[in-house]
C-alpha cells in the first residue's frame, strides 16, 4: 500500500523519524538532570539515610525512591532495606529502564511541592492553557507576517523602508522584554488590561460566559507579546525569500508576457512559502521556547508558569515532566508541519513517487 | 576587498557596528571613568534616578548604573564565548559532513536536526537546574553554546555540500591531499564570510539564552548579568512599585546589542548576496 501512496510514504517516513526523536528526546531528559552536583538522585539517596521520625515522612520518600527506580522493591513494592534500614541503590541502566516504562504508561511521578499530587494531574490542568495561548499566537502571526513580509517586498519604497526596520527590531527584541513592557505599561501602568494571571481570581475554571470573557480579558497582553515577536521574524524571512523569487527568471518571464501583477504575486507567494513553511518546522522549538517565558511574566497558568515554580522549588518529577510534555507538543507540532508540506509540495511527492531524487 | 568597500558603503552596516561597538566600548571603559560598585548599598530600595545616581537603585539600594555596566560585561562575556564555542562546532559538524557526504553526513544530519527539533530552551532547563553549585558564567555559556549549534551546523552544511563539486576541490583531491586537508585548505576559506555572519547570530542568540535563563532563576551565581538584573527586578515587584529605572535600561541594553547583531548580519547577507541588492 504504503508504495503506490507517496503521501503516505512521507508520512510513514516523517513519523518514523519523529518516534526516534521523540526517543532521544526521552534519553535526555533523563540523563541530563543526573549529570550535575546537585541532581535529584543523590539528593533523595542523601536524604534516604537520615533517620525519619514520622510515618508520613517514611512514606513519602520510599514513593521517591520507588518511582525514580532508586532502589530494589519486593513482590508487593515494599521498599528492600539493609539491617542498618539504608536502601540499596540500583544501576543506571535499571533506573533508565523502569524511567522508560513509566514514561510511556504516561506516568510522570509524583510532584515534590505538591505531594501527593501527581505530575500528570498538573500537567492535565496547565497543558489546555499553554495550547490556547500558544498555538492561535504562532498560527495567526505566521499567516499576517508572510503577508506583510510578501507585500514589503513586492511594494519596496515607503512602505518597505519604514516597516523593515520595525520588523527587525521587532524580531531583535527578546519576548521576555516585550512581555516586561506590556505588563508595565498596558497592565500597571495604564491599567487596561490586569497585568499577571490568566482569568479572575474569584473564578472557577468552567464553560461560562463570565469565565470565558474573563479569561479572553486576560489573553490579550499575553496574545500580542508573542503575537508582535512571531510576525516580526516571519516577515524578515518572508521579505528576503520574496525578493529572491523576484529576481528568478520565471517571474522575468511572467512579466514579459505582461501577466498581471496579482497573479504574478500569487506565484510568487506559492513558491515563497514553502521554505517558510519549513523555516516554521525548524523555528518552532525556539518560539515556544520564547513563549514559555513570556507565560512566567504574565504567570499565565500554562506550563511556562509550572516549569517556573517547579526549577523554584527544586521539584524534579515536575521539571522534567513539564520538559517531556513541551518536547512532545513541538514534535507533534512539527510532524503537523512536515505532513502540511508534503501536501503542498509537488517535490516531495514526486520524489517520494520516483524513488530517491 | 571589494565586498568590505561594499559593506562599508551600506548604512545599515554602519549603523549596526557603530552601536555595537559603542556598547562595548561602554562595557569596557566604564570602569575606567566611573566608580563601579555593585557590592555597597548607597541609598534605600529603588531610589529614582538623580544627579548622584543616574539610573537610581535596586531592590537592595545598589546603584544601577554599576548594575548595569557589570551586567553588560558578563552578557558580552556569555555572548562571545557562547557565540564561539557554537560556531566552531557547527562549523567543524557542518564542513565535515557537508564536504563527505554519504553515510557520514546522513549521520550528523540527522543527529543535528534532532537537537534541532528539541527546544534548546528544555535542554538548557534540564542541564542547569542540576546544577546547583558550579552554575558560573562561563559554564553557563558553554552550556548554551553546546545547545545551539545546530543552526550554524545546519548552514554551514549547506555551503560546503555546494562546494564540494567545485574545480578546485576536485584538483585538490587529484593532488592527493587528504578529507581534512582538503576541508581546512580548500573549503573553509570559501566559507570564512559565511560562518563569520553566523558567529554574529550565534552571539546574539547566546546573549538571549543567558536572559532566558536567568529569567527562569538559573542564571550563573557568580556574576550579575542582564538577565539577572531583569530577573531580580521582576522578582522583587519592580514592576508594581514602578520603578522602571530597575529594568527598562537592561531591557533596553539586551535589545540594542540583539538588534546591532541582527542588522550587521543582515546587511552582510545584503553584500554577500547581490539577489538581494537591488
Amino acid at each position: 500500500m504504503l508504495r503506490n501512496h507517496p503521501t503516505l510514504r512521507h508520512i510513514a517516513g516523517r513519523g518514523g523519524w519523529y518516534l526516534l526523536t521523540f526517543l532521544v528526546a526521552v534519553t535526555i531528559n533523563f540523563f541530563l538532570p543526573r549529570l550535575g552536583d546537585a541532581n535529584p538522585v543523590d539528593v533523595i539517596m542523601a536524604r534516604a539515610g537520615s533517620a525519619l521520625d514520622s510515618k508520613s515522612a517514611r512514606e513519602k520518600e520510599d514513593t521517591y525512591l520507588k518511582e525514580f527506580g532508586l532502589v530494589q522493591t519486593d513482590e508487593r513494592g515494599n521498599v528492600l532495606r539493609d539491617a542498618a534500614g539504608k536502601p540499596q541503590k540500583t544501576s543506571l541502566p535499571k533506573q533508565f529502564a523502569s524511567y522508560l516504562a513509566m514514561s510511556l504508561r504516561g506516568d510522570l511521578g509524583t510532584s515534590i511541592l505538591q505531594y501527593p499530587k501527581k505530575v500528570s494531574e498538573i500537567i492535565r490542568t496547565a497543558l489546555p492553557w499553554t495550547v490556547a495561548l500558544q498555538l492561535p499566537t504562532i498560527v495567526i502571526g505566521w499567516i499576517v507576517g508572510n503577508l506583510l513580509g510578501a507585500l514589503a517586498a513586492y511594494k519596496r519604497g515607503v512602505f518597505d523602508k519604514a516597516f523593515y526596520p520595525l520588523a527587525l527590531l521587532a524580531s531583535a527584541v527578546p519576548a521576555f522584554c516585550f512581555g516586561i513592557l506590556l505588563v508595565y505599561l498596558f497592565g500597571i501602568q495604564l491599567e487596561w488590561f490586569p497585568a499577571t494571571g490568566g482569568y479572575d481570581d474569584g473564578l472557577i475554571p468552567h464553560l461560562s460566559w463570565s469565565f470565558l470573557s474573563s479569561a479572553g480579558y486576560y489573553y490579550v497582553l499575553p496574545f500580542f507579546s508573542i503575537f508582535l515577536l512571531v510576525v516580526g521574524g516571519q516577515a524578515i524571512g518572508m521579505r528576503s525569500m520574496c525578493i529572491y523569487e523576484l529576481g528568478t527568471d520565471y517571474v522575468k518571464y511572467a512579466k514579459l508576457l505582461g501577466i498581471s501583477e496579482r497573479k504574478i504575486l500569487l506565484y510568487m507567494f506559492r513558491n515563497a512559502m514553502l521554505p517558510q513553511l519549513t523555516g516554521l518546522a525548524l523555528a518552532l522549538g525556539a518560539m515556544v521556547g520564547g513563549a514559555l517565558i513570556t507565560e512566567m511574566i504574565f504567570s499565565y497558568p500554562g506550563l511556562g508558569m509550572a516549569v517556573l515554580t517547579a526549577i523554584q522549588g527544586n521539584d524534579y518529577p515536575l521539571i522534567t515532566g513539564c520538559t517531556l510534555l513541551v518536547t512532545v507538543c513541538v514534535l507533534i507540532a512539527n510532524f503537523s508541519v512536515d505532513l502540511l508540506i508534503g501536501f503542498l509540495d509537488p517535490r516531495i511527492r514526486a520524489a517520494q513517487a520516483g524513488g530517491r531524487a | 576587498m571589494k565586498l568590505l568597500r561594499g559593506l562599508l558603503k551600506t548604512p545599515s552596516f554602519l549603523v549596526g557596528v557603530t552601536l555595537f561597538a559603542a556598547t562595548v566600548l561602554f562595557a569596557l571603559a566604564a570602569p575606567l571613568v566611573i566608580r563601579v560598585d555593585t557590592h555597597t548599598r548607597v541609598g534605600l530600595a529603588y531610589m529614582p534616578p538623580s544627579a548622584e545616581h543616574w539610573l537610581g537603585t535596586d531592590h537592595l539600594g545598589i546603584d544601577m548604573v554599576s548594575l548595569l555596566v557589570a551586567g553588560l560585561r558578563s552578557s558580552l562575556h556569555v555572548g562571545f564565548l557562547a557565540g564561539i564555542v557554537a560556531t566552531v562546532v557547527g562549523t567543524l559538524i557542518g564542513v565535515y559532513g557537508g564536504y563527505r557526504g554519504g553515510f557520514v553526513d546522513d549521520l550528523l544530519t540527522v543527529g543535528t536536526n534532532l537537537f534541532l527539533v528539541i527546544p534548546s530552551l528544555i535542554v538548557l532547563i534540564l542541564l542547569s537546574s542540576s546544577l546547583e553549585e558550579g552554575r558560573s558564567l562561563s559554564l553557563i555559556a558553554l552550556i548554551i553554546g553546546c545547545t545551539t549549534w545546530t543552526w550554524s551546523a545546519r548552514a554551514v552544511r549547506a555551503q560546503s555540500a555546494s562546494l564540494r563539486g567545485r574545480e578546485h576541490v576536485n584538483l585538490a583531491r587529484i593532488n592527493g591531499y587528504g578529507t581534512m586537508g582538503i576541508v581546512i585548505f580548500h573549503i573553509l576559506p570559501y566559507l570564512l564570510s559565511y560562518v563569520f555572519m553566523v558567529f554574529i547570530l550565534q552571539t546574539a542568540t547566546g546573549i538571549l539564552s543567558e536572559a532566558s535563563i536567568s529569567m527562569l532563576g538559573l542564571g550563573p551565581y557568580d556574576s550579575i548579568s542582564l538577565g539577572r538584573i531583569l530577573n531580580e527586578a521582576i522578582r522583587n515587584e519592580a514592576l508594581t512599585d514602578g520603578a522602571w529605572w530597575a529594568f527598562v535600561p537592561a531591557m533596553g541594553l539586551i535589545t540594542v546589542i540583539a538588534f546591532a547583531l541582527y542588522v550587521i548580519n543582515t546587511s552582510m547577507e545584503g553584500v554577500f548576496n547581490p539577489r538581494l541588492r537591488q
